[in-house]
């Protein structure tokens, strides 16, 4: 009975994890693998017709395929327009934060706050700045001499204001993740640097970079992640056509596409294969992280 | 149907993958398991206290107009409750995953009339009452299109006309003054009677002589929805889709082009803020006026432009919009759902609804009520014949042929228009992607 409680127990505890793990994460993975299988309409998912790996074909090379390459590659703009700049802004914002500052703590919390508003309201409030009519930034630019830019018509201009409202949301956060990972930073480094008379430039790359490595690969990832889910921001920003990522699709991610073609659309089975090859792709990136990690540990 | 779209629902990053896989699997678990239970053994004690939901989206008017109050005291058993979503596009997600599921659906679903051809086809039809067998309810009473469109290929009809969408035109009359052009609506009406082509013609004359930063119309969408919603042939013949060789849609993206070629459109997107801003700027003299877009106009407009707006008959009576109320069968209180139905779609209801919040009545006998053909709008052209022009559009509306992908096409189609107004591509370029789009929404 002893031997029962100590071997099984432990098992009895962690089973919640894994049984609402299996409920909600497992079960819907695979069933969406199963569904990305078949022609699905949304209200009749009891009528599945199997077509094989049809749903896949058409996103690579079928009649939806113009718009699959489409997102992919937006996917992949947005993902460098806004991760790049957020996670440089937000170690140079973290290394001022690491100095000894009055009111540290107000800027600290100052820094969650773009993070703690609702992706809703920051969206509403960027697409009004960047209305083509009355908007805020064509007023600025104004101030120079330079015409109003149809911001959310034009390929660039679109998801350069898109990836500004990510950067914008992200970066605090990332900010007190690096940090954090500062403070762990031993103090007599800097000293030991300063005594040799780096400047504070010179101590922030050779001391503080260098320790932040496996943080900085840890936010690269979750960025990562992010970035090829993004989704509530260009759908929001769009409006009526946000919903495929405005109307010439120029700032359509996969996650919009994934959306159109399930929810608007309804064909669940054509969803299922884009989340499937999301996943898919999302594995890559995890295993190419993974390589990189590999190699900057050895190199240590 | 209304379709403002001033705010959405928050949809985080990963939610998407998630929403996707549990509503599915939640779809898959409910089906299993929806067989039992059913309405059969509640029809026992009529004065049983009951609830009756109502789902439906944007402003039907019933509450406004004081009717479900009106409805409890009549029936002191019954309260009746009513859920709203703002957009019908939230709306009719939920709706078609609870259908999936079975489940969760209110005792009262409404239908918006781009949803119709779906609901009543067989995927879709079996989860719905027959109306046209329930007590009190009368076809005749109805305009004949409009019931048509909500009755099946045998014969079952799923849902009761609430309001149809008969087409006018609303238009500035002070911008048209200082455009040298007629104001009064008789006049107006006469500038572009019976072709829509007129109506671009008219177009060019005002924007020869308009101030500089005004436009004619407010988009050339609007423009297209219209010349194809007052045709007979729309995107459908013989039960498959057509548009590449409808006759309307070729004339209606011509049509649309032509007015966006002589710099007549302010290319704006319907019902985004910079369309709803463009109001109270007074940026543009007309838009295309189905009888719902009466309170958009004033309600963007606001108080500082009343009087300036005023409403004219459209080149060709046509239908923008319109909405159903069905009964959907896994109801608790089917038999008590369907007396409410029947209820509000009568005249009386109807005309009320009409004078509080503008729906055009589906009830034919509505017309004849006071205060329907004689209505007069304070805001928009206090002395037009308001209520006359709606009612004479929604008799003359032909019947046309619909499908389930007509409400999608019609959104394709304003999308391709707007990549010419505002992406600048070329009329061909912008067919083309169109027609792309279309292709890759068909399985």
């Amino acid at each position: 009975m002893y031997r029962w409680d100590t071997k099984g127990s432990p098992y009895a505890f962690v089973s919640p994890f894994f049984l609402v793990f299996a409920a909600f994460g497992l079960f819907p993975l695979l069933y969406t693998g199963w569904l990305s299988l078949h022609q699905v309409s949304l209200y009749n998912v009891d009528q599945a017709k199997w077509v094989g790996l049809k749903n896949y074909t058409d996103l690579f090379t079928g009649p939806p395929s113009h718009f699959f390459w489409n997102a992919l590659g937006n996917t992949f703009t947005l993902g460098i327009l806004s991760t790049v700049p957020q996670l440089m802004i937000a170690i140079g914002l973290a290394h001022l934060l690491n100095y000894k500052l009055r009111a540290s703590s107000f800027f600290r919390t100052a820094l969650l706050a773009p993070y703690a508003t609702s992706v809703a309201a920051a969206t509403l409030v960027f697409a009004l700045i960047f209305s083509p009519e009355s908007g805020m930034a064509n007023w600025f630019l104004g101030l120079f001499g330079v015409d109003p830019v149809a911001w959310e018509a034009g390929e660039w201009t679109s998801q350069l204001a898109i990836s500004l409202i990510v950067t914008w949301r992200w970066t605090g956060y990332n900010a007190l993740i690096f940090l954090a990972a500062m403070q762990a930073v031993p103090g007599d480094l800097y000293e030991a640097a300063a005594l040799d008379g780096a400047s504070r430039w010179k101590q922030f790359l050779h001391v503080t970079v260098p320790a932040l490595r496996p943080t900085i690969l840890f936010t690269v990832v979750v960025s990562t992640i992010g970035a090829t889910q993004l989704f509530g921001e260009p759908f929001l920003f769009g409006g009526q056509s946000g919903h495929q990522g405005g109307t010439a699709h120029q700032y359509e991610t996969l996650g919009v596409f994934m959306y159109d073609q399930g929810f608007r659309n309804s064909m669940l089975g054509r969803a299922s294969a884009i989340a499937w090859t999301m996943f898919a792709l999302l594995l890559l990136i995890g295993l190419v992280n993974a390589l990189i990690a590999r190699r900057l540990r050895k190199s240590q | 149907m209304r379709t403002s779209r001033a705010t959405r629902t928050t949809r985080s990053r990963r939610a998407v993958v998630l929403v996707t896989t549990v509503l599915s699997a939640t779809a898959l678990l409910a089906t299993g398991c929806s067989s039992s239970g059913s309405s059969s053994d509640k029809a026992a004690d009529p004065n049983e206290k009951i609830t009756l939901t109502v789902g439906d989206f944007g402003t039907f008017g019933f509450k406004e107009a004081g009717l479900f109050d009106a409805y409890t005291a009549l029936h002191p058993n019954i309260t009746v409750k009513e859920n709203t979503t703002t957009q019908e596009a939230d709306y009719w997600t939920a709706v078609q995953t609870h259908l999936a599921a079975g489940s969760g659906l209110d005792d009262i679903q409404a239908l918006e009339v781009g949803r119709i051809a779906l609901a009543t086809s067989d995927a879709l039809s079996g989860s719905f009452q027959d109306l046209s067998k329930a007590p009190g309810i009368k076809k005749d009473d109805y305009l004949p299109w409009k019931w048509q469109q909500a009755t099946t290929a045998s014969g079952k009809t799923i849902g009761l006309g609430t309001d149809v969408g008969p087409m006018a035109v609303c238009y500035r009359q002070d911008l048209f003054q200082a455009a040298g052009l007629p104001s009064d609506p008789a006049a107006v009406s006469a500038l572009w009677a019976g072709d829509w082509a007129k109506y671009v013609e008219v177009g060019k004359q005002f924007q020869a002589k308009a101030a500089k930063g005004t436009f004619f119309m407010d988009s050339a969408t609007g423009l297209f929805n219209a010349t194809v919603s007052s045709s007979t042939e729309q995107y459908y013949k013989n039960g498959k889709l057509n548009y590449k060789d409808s006759a309307s849609v070729k004339t209606a993206w011509d049509l649309a082009m032509k007015a966006d070629a002589a710099g007549s459109s302010q290319g704006l997107k319907e019902f985004d803020p910079t369309w709803q801003t463009a109001f109270t700027q007074s940026t543009f003299a007309t838009t295309i006026c189905p009888s719902w877009q009466q309170a958009n106009i004033e309600k963007y407009s606001g108080p500082a432009n009343a009087g300036k707006w005023n409403v004219a008959q459209a080149p060709a009576a046509g239908n923008w919009g319109g909405s159903f109320l069905s009964v959907p069968s896994s109801g608790k209180h089917v038999a008590a759902a369907q007396d409410l139905v029947a209820w509000l779609s009568a005249p009386e209801q109807q005309a009320k609804v009409f004078q509080k919040v503008g729906n055009i009545p589906s009830n034919q006998n509505a017309y004849a009520l006071p205060g329907v053909t004689d209505f007069k709008n304070p805001y928009i052209g206090p002395n037009a014949p308001t209520g006359q022009i709606f009612s004479t559009a929604a008799k003359a509306i032909k019947p046309a042929e619909t499908g389930p992908k007509a409400g999608d096409l019609q959104t394709a189609f304003s999308n391709g228009i707007l990549l010419v107004e505002q992406n600048g591509k070329s009329a061909g370029d912008a067919w083309n992607e169109t027609v792309k789009q279309i292709d890759s929404t068909i399985q």
